[in-house]
Order: structure tokens, then sequence, then C-alpha cells
């Protein structure tokens, strides 16, 4: 099979690989293609039909819907090549792509990847909950995608546990679909999604949030009956005595996301244990030259905006790369304390750079502190920082004092 | 009295402390925005959101068509609006923007599409899925 030669494949049709293509197309960058696995372009957000969307990058709010449309509508007008129904099977170290569809089995040849595959949601498998196996265990995305997308209501009473913010979500969701949803269990001791989530989607019905609690047993022979919720202590194991019983048909599951790089993993790709993404430079370039990535699969995002942000930022630099122009990136970013990862994780030190970070436990009237060679070189306090919250530092290339590593770490409170 | 108020207006989610009466709002503090101060004051005297659901459509490459509303409506009034949002059945196509329930219940706000749903014979692969 003779591969067909392109300038930029992208992997993905969600937010992520869509700005992708516009801006590189924008860019004068013509000869790309996007694969997408599933029938329609649009990822997650086609079954995300609540508003919120687009503030930041549109200075409106959306729907999911409508705000994957408009990066549809823009890639149909510049005659974006999309090709759906057709998954990626492997992607090679040279930057060979294979993908299958209906039509058969294609092999590209890539200048450059741009992988915008997005994640998938941790499942009752990786939590270990004991108990029995009947049906009603969803994660909240499956639940989404039923209600959302297929019309098939999953249940009439509900217990969620774990409180991301799709969790939270379809709290709301199945409340005004006339279930009742009696409790969200979350094992942390803060909520792991946003706290605009916990006020409309929770607190607006009644809806309860136990935080250090998780559900310690699954109980229903073919449908789910009930589930037994436990207290737990501070190393999040559950104290005996404490178990209560829910009834209940449908448990939803939003216990955290995983960036999904089987197919970064193919190619040699070095991945970040913190992120479960890539590491990447400031040009969203991984290990293997000419392969980028951006979106989920690098980090998982809060907001789809900062997801196009920063696809946009990785076509200039794509666009760059293509016209032979990066710079190696030599200084690597350690963290330490309460800082929980970065994205980027190395820089050229060349430019301005933005760095983004999650705290790894809430924290309030904390800084964050940046270090190279011994010394504070920046320090920025943050009234509120939240694992929920993907926060960002800017950092002036001339604030650097050489190219050795530097680390980012929470200063004093 | 005294009480903190977390603005839902953008994804910040201000924590936003208000000391008021009965007639008067006396301080409002930790909003980053003036919307804060808005949504405080709406949120005392008469809160107000908007909710998205869908609908059914009848030959369509889908089952349903998200919607939601074009101006937030009284959140006692949300089921009632989520009843009538229920009984709206379109045929295919239908197309994000589209007016499918003019005024909901005469509370000054429609129920709109957010998504296109092509006919049926216009995707036939999409029954696939």
């Amino acid at each position: 099979m003779k591969p067909v030669r392109k300038q930029a494949v992208i992997i993905g049709g969600g937010p992520g690989g869509l700005a992708a293509a516009v801006r590189l197309k924008k860019n004068g960058i013509d000869d790309l293609l996007i694969l997408e696995r599933e029938h329609w372009p649009g990822g997650i957000l086609r079954q995300c039909i609540h508003d919120g969307f687009g503030l930041t990058r549109f200075g409106e709010t959306l729907s999911g819907p409508e705000y994957a449309q408009r990066f549809i509508n823009e890639a149909r007008e510049m005659k974006i090549p999309l090709n759906t129904d057709t998954t990626v099977i492997s992607l090679e170290h040279d930057k060979t792509v294979t993908a299958v569809s209906r039509a058969g089995l294609v092999q590209y040849q890539a200048d450059a990847v741009i992988l915008a595959m997005g994640c998938r949601e941790r499942t009752r498998g990786a939590l270990s909950i004991p108990g029995e196996r009947p049906s009603g265990v969803f994660t909240a995305g499956t639940a989404q995608a039923y209600i959302n997308l297929k019309n098939k209501m999953i249940g009439r009473r509900a217990v969620i546990l774990g409180s991301g913010d799709i969790g939270m979500i379809m709290a709301r969701r199945l409340t005004l679909e006339g279930a009742k949803v009696d409790a969200v269990f979350e094992i942390q001791s803060y909520a792991s999604g946003l706290p605009r989530n916990i006020e409309q989607c929770l607190n607006d019905y009644g809806i309860p949030l136990y935080l250090n609690h998780t559900v310690t047993k699954i109980k229903g022979s073919s449908r789910l009956e009930a589930v037994e919720v436990s207290r737990v202590d501070e190393n999040r194991n559950p104290i005996p005595g404490t178990e209560k019983e829910y009834p209940c048909d449908t448990l939803i599951l939003s216990v955290g996301l995983i960036p999904e790089n089987e197919l970064s993993l193919m190619a040699g790709v070095e991945l970040d244990p913190r992120t479960k993404g890539a590491v990447v430079d400031e040009f969203y370039q991984t290990s293997v030259p000419g392969i980028f990535a951006a979106g989920n699969v690098l980090h998982v995002h809060d907001l789809v905006d900062y997801v196009s942000l920063e696809a946009e930022r990785l076509a200039d630099a794509v666009t760059a790369f293509l016209h032979g122009k990066l710079s190696p990136a030599k200084i690597s970013i350690r963290t330490e304390g309460g800082i929980g990862y970065t994205v980027p994780q190395k820089i050229t030190g060349k430019q301005d750079v933005t760095l983004f970070f999650r705290p790894r436990k809430p924290m309030r009237g904390g800084s964050v502190e940046v270090w190279q060679d011994g010394c504070c070189i920046l320090k920025k306090k943050y009234p509120r920082l939240l694992p929920a919250e993907m926060e960002h530092l800017s950092l002036p290339a001339s604030k650097l004092f050489s190219d050795s590593d530097i680390k980012v770490v929470t200063g004093d409170e | 009295m005294n009480r903190t108020f977390t603005c839902i207006l953008c994804p910040n989610g201000c924590e936003i402390s208000v000391s008021y009466s009965e007639n008067d709002i006396s301080s409002v503090s930790g909003n980053k925005c003036l919307k804060g101060t808005e949504y405080v004051e709406q949120e005392i005297r008469h809160p107000v959101r908007t909710i998205a659901s869908s609908v059914l459509v009848e030959g369509g490459s889908m089952p349903l068509c998200s919607v939601r509303l074009t101006r937030p409506v009284p959140k006692a009034r949300i089921f009632d609006v989520m009843a009538e949002i229920r009984k709206i059945k379109v045929k295919a196509p239908v197309h994000a923007g589209d007016i499918l329930l003019f005024d909901v219940l005469g509370l000054g706000s429609d129920v709109t599409a957010t998504r296109n749903v092509e006919t049926a014979d216009a995707d036939p692969d999409a029954a696939h899925f």
C-alpha cells in the first residue's frame, strides 16, 4: 500500500481537531485532513446540550452543539477534508497514519500529525467497587449520550458517585426529565467540578453533595436495587459502621477523565504520568518531532473554550514547523508542592510563554512561584486555586537567567 | 442578612458576599465583574435560569433535536417550561436557531433548536449510529 502524502493529518474531529484545522487552513496550510471515528464531527460537544460554552472564545453563551457547529461550518466553508466513520488504527514514529473505514484501509504519510483524540471516562472497573454486577451503572457521559442523543431514559431513581462536572450536569438533566436524584457522593474532601455547577445543577434542585463519602457496595441481581455508601477517613478508606443504604435503580459515575493516548504510545510519544497526556513544549510538539497534541488528549480541560484556544496556538506552531522554524526546547519545567502539573512541560526560553497548571488541592490566598538557578524569578498571587479550575501564569522570556531547568511551586499561604 | 452566592454567569464562578435587608442591598463584594452585582440582585429578588433539553424529531437522522431557551425564565417555572418542551414534536429537517415554540407560557422566552437534524433520507448512514 502506497501512503498518501499529506502536510497535516489531524486525528479527531472534536473541538480541538476542528479548531486546529480551521486555523491551519487560515494560515495557508491547504493539504490537510481530519480523521474522525464517529459519524458526525463535533466530538463530545454533540451530547453536551446544556448552556455555558463559548463565553471566552465567542463572548456569548452557547450550547455544546451550537459551539461545535461554528467550527464545523467554518471547516465546511473552507472545504477542509473531513473523513468521518474513519478510525485510526495505528500511528508510527515516522508519522505514518493507518486508518480504516467502510471504504477500506488507507495509509497517510504526514509531515505533521496533530493528536486531538480527546479523553474517555474512568469506569467502575477502575474503582473496584465491590458487589454484584447489575445493569443500571453508567458513566456520566454514557448516561448523557443515551438521554441526549438516543432518546433513552436510563432510570427513575439515581445516585451519583463523583462530583465531576458531567456528573453534576447529569444530576440536573435527570431531574428535569423526571427522575429523582438522591445525592452526589465525593470521596475527596472537596468537589472536583466547578463551583457554578454545584450551584446551578445541585443546589438549584436541592440535591445534596456529600464530601468524604463513597459507594462501598453495589446491590441488585439483574437491575441495580441499592448502593451502600460509607464515610471515608483522611486516607480515603471507608469507616466501618458508617454504611448507609440508598435504594436506586441507577448509579452514575463521574470519577475522572483519562486522555486517550493509545495511538500516541504506538508512535513512541513520551507521556507525563501527571497529566496522562504527552509531554510537550510551548509549540505543543511532543517528544516525537512533527507530532503535536492539544485539547483533552494533552490534559483534561474544564472548558472547551480553552481547548479551542490551545488548538489554535498549536496550529500556529505547526504552521511554523511546516516552514521549518521551531527552536529546540531545552528547559524542563518541574513542579513541586501544591502544583499538580504544568503544560507545557518544556520551553525554549526564547519567547514569552503561558504556563497552564492545576493545583493538587484547593488553596485560598496562595501564590505560585517560578524558580531558576536558586532564585525566585516570578511570583503571582491567586485568591482561590481549585483543582477543578485550570489556571495560567505568564512567564516572560526576559525573566529567565539561563537554560537551566525551572520549577513551579506554591508559595507561602 | 449576610449571604454568599456563587455566580453562575460565567465559568469564573465568583464567590460573592452580600449584605442585604428586605428593601436594600448594602454591600456586594468578591465579584470580578459588574455582572456579578446584577446577578446577586436578581438572585435575591427574582431568581431566573435558562434550561436546555431535547424535543422529538420525526423523520430525522437523529431521534432528538437539542433545544434551549432564548432568555432565562423564573426559577420556580422551570418544571412548567419542561412540561411544555416535552410536548413539542417537529418534522426534520430542523436547523440550529429555528424557533420551535414562541414565548413559552407567556414568559417572554422562546424554545430554539441548537442542532441541525437533517432528514433521514439525506443521511441514510446515520441510522447505524
